[in-house]
């Protein structure tokens, strides 16, 4: 039996086992279509957050982003768990007693004003399609990896199965399907991480490996310092200590911490529990399970470091692993023989005159056109060639993009073949649900605030859902346009900014309409608007603009800025609030009333 | 007497989440990123690893979720006080 079959069976029984959950709880009802009914238990709601909580980003990216920047990644680690800290104790048991299907719905209520409603749906698509953009490109690494497709065709797969499952199946069915997904993501995901910690560091849980010594090379030294003195061996910063300034590194963290605080597709996710308590009950659950994935993240990255080190470094082309090929084949490594030795180097900045360690110019690897001939194909040693030139101002050789950590992870370190096949249903699991819960977002976020509660108020529960389901199709297909052509490199970078954008625009607005009693519809709109305007702005100018780093508002990156931006929204939200007229009793009277945690009742759409 | 309830509840409610915050952000910003370089060289070190470090990549997510068990407990017993429990 071949690793494709094993792949294939894998993935075909965690498909079958995803259909048959999806079709027998598909939604009837538009309140079952939004929040599964209401009624789901704290701990399957809380497996089910976990698993639309963890994105292709988190699952593919992260451990390839703590494997390059080390300490500098902490920014994720803490960004992603600390908002549900947030979350928890300050918004999601007064948004639950609210008792309202979608976060819109509140900003329109609470601000009295179907503009609010308005710039909250706006907000709430533009959010969630960022989101899921970088999901499709997730599920297309995957899909290529898998059956050594191209990216482009992977991600079209990819958004076809993801229509036909989420679009179709609503929340209820949504919710049922991520129970299974978690499951296989969480074992998919610690099991390597078990097999390599044995191997290198004689532990068996990677966690206390971590901390613990590395033993493979005979002699026991602290695992850390043997990452820290293959780092600068290398030319690369120290593992344990950071490039980033503690300024930049405090705003990323908390533009991730608030983002994940207003992501309306978490926050819904607590819809769909009894009560109050239900809610508080949950969360735990919720962050428990994550917890137990970025627990692990961070050894992952630590472990892939030194074995893709200890691996490649020096060694001459035609005897590295097999892998090494196969990732040249999908155009996630290249390796380009700068100095003719037949011998693949790696270094860092730390080893160039000019502080550079760029393999080629140009961000990504580009390959000679169909026709090309073959010597224009296929280098001396065997290796794959670039069409892009060769950047001679460092010894670097090697590039591999972020993305492949994980992947190669389990092949780098000899795994038998049916964790590898494991890794593969996790990676899936992982970037369906994610996209999966978006779409749903996305699809109710047209469908019920803007159709039914902007243009068209007559609409039938029937219409509705048709809608809805529509709007998730077109969703979808713009998300696979993005997904093909990524506007940002790493999939963790283009997550990040849609934690900006949530950063700056739901959390304070939602955290004022929850606490501040006086907070009107004037200032709350202003506040909003300024925020996301400058954050948006911000990113755009040096993203896609010819914005250059020497720019940055006090060194701040466009990931951080975010925090910024939800700054200025407070500010603007209070400032305009103090010159306008408070707002009308019967909202303030709301406002005292989901304080109260009991009598919340079934969330409803009405 | 009636009266005050929402308010007392609400009342404790917000020392409960402005204590458990001020944890939340000594865990993660303290020690994470505002004194981790001074932590990493004078704390103890966490098996073979620095302190801050471990507190950025490992200690922060552990204490995030004791702080959300301690909430939940903290606050289903305030709801019980005030007579905010709903059945089962």
């Amino acid at each position: 039996m071949t690793q494709d079959h094993l792949n294939f069976i894998f993935i075909g029984i965690s498909f079958a086992l995803y259909i048959g959950i999806a079709v027998k709880s598909r939604a009837g009802s538009t309140k079952e279509y939004y929040t599964a009914g209401g009624g789901v238990s704290p701990f399957a709601n809380g497996m089910a957050t976990a698993a639309d909580w963890m994105s292709a980003a988190t699952f593919i990216s992260m451990a390839g982003t703590v494997a390059l920047s080390g300490y500098d990644a902490s920014r994720f680690l803490m960004g992603w768990t600390g908002g549900f800290v947030l979350l928890t104790v300050l918004m999601v048991p007064y948004l639950r007693k609210f008792n309202k299907a979608t976060v819109p719905d509140f900003v329109g209520d609470r601000y009295y004003s179907k503009l609010a409603r308005g710039v909250a749906v706006g907000c709430a698509i533009f959010i969630c399609m960022t989101y899921i953009m970088g999901q499709m490109r997730g599920v297309g690494v995957v899909f290529s990896q898998l059956f050594g497709i191209s990216i482009t065709s992977g991600v079209i797969i990819g958004g076809t199965i993801v229509f036909f499952y989420a679009g179709l199946g609503g929340m209820k069915g949504i919710t049922y399907t991520q129970v299974a997904q978690y499951c296989v993501m969480a074992f998919a995901y610690t099991i390597p991480a078990i097999f390599i910690a044995m191997a290198l560091t004689g532990n068996v849980l990677p966690q206390m490996g971590l901390i613990g010594s590395y033993t493979a090379g005979g002699e026991s030294v602290p695992f850390l310092e043997k990452l820290n003195n293959i780092n600068t061996d290398l030319g690369f910063a120290e593992y344990t200590s950071g490039k980033l300034s503690p300024v930049n590194m405090f705003c990323i963290t908390a533009a991730l911490m608030c983002g994940t605080a207003g992501l309306p597709h978490v926050i819904v996710r607590f819809f769909t529990v009894k009560n109050v308590s239900a809610v508080r009950k949950s969360a735990c659950w919720t962050l428990l399970f994550i917890a137990v994935i970025y627990l692990t993240a961070p050894t992952i990255g630590a472990f892939a470091r030194v074995n893709l080190v200890e691996k490649l470094h020096d060694t001459p082309y035609v005897e590295a692993p097999y892998w090494v090929q196969e990732f040249e084949a999908t155009g996630q490594m290249a390796w380009v023989d700068k100095n003719g030795d037949g011998k693949i180097q790696y270094y860092g900045p730390g080893k160039s005159d000019a502080g550079t360690n760029g393999v080629f110019q140009g961000k990504t690897p580009t390959y000679p056109t169909f026709g090309a001939t073959e010597d224009q194909l296929i280098g001396k040693h065997g290796e794959r060639l670039l069409a892009n030139k060769a950047d001679d101002s460092n010894p670097n050789e090697l590039w591999f993009g972020n993305d492949i950590m994980v992947m190669a992870n389990p092949h780098m370190a000899g795994l038998p073949m049916w964790v590898i096949a494991l890794l593969m249903a996790g990676c899936i699991a992982a970037a369906l649900s994610t996209a999966a819960g978006l779409l749903l977002v996305l699809s109710t976020s047209i469908s019920h605030d803007l159709m039914k509660k902007i243009l068209k108020p007559d609409l039938s529960d029937r219409e509705e859902v048709s809608y809805a389901r529509f709007a998730s199709f077109v969703a979808l297909a713009v998300a696979v346009y993005f997904g093909i052509n990524p506007p940002s490199q790493f999939i963790a970078k283009t997550v990040a900014f849609a934690f900006g954008l949530a950063a700056s625009s739901f959390f304070p607005t939602l955290l004022m309409g929850i606490f501040a009693k006086r907070m009107n519809r004037e200032g709350a709109i202003s506040g909003m608007l300024c925020g996301i305007l400058f954050t948006f702005g911000y990113i755009t100018y040096f993203q896609f603009l010819d914005g250059t780093p020497d720019q940055y508002f006090l060194g701040i990156t466009p990931e951080g800025i975010g925090f910024v931006g939800m700054l200025i929204n407070f500010g603007v939200a209070f400032l305009v609030s103090a010159f306008t007229p408070d707002p009308p009793q019967e909202v303030q009277d709301m406002v005292e009333n989901i304080h109260i945690p009991s009598g919340s009742g079934e969330a409803s759409h009405h | 007497m009636k009266i005050d309830h929402p308010r007392a509840h609400r009342r404790a409610c917000l020392k409960i989440v402005f204590s458990l915050l001020a944890v939340w952000f000594v865990v993660s910003y303290g020690c994470g990123i505002l004194f981790r370089e001074w932590l990493d060289a004078h704390a103890p070190q966490v098996g073979n690893a620095p302190f801050g470090f471990w507190m950025a990549q490992q200690g922060a997510i552990i204490c995030f979720v004791i702080l959300l068990v301690i909430y939940a407990v903290l606050m289903n017993r305030l709801d019980a006080k005030h007579g905010y429990t709903e059945g089962k």
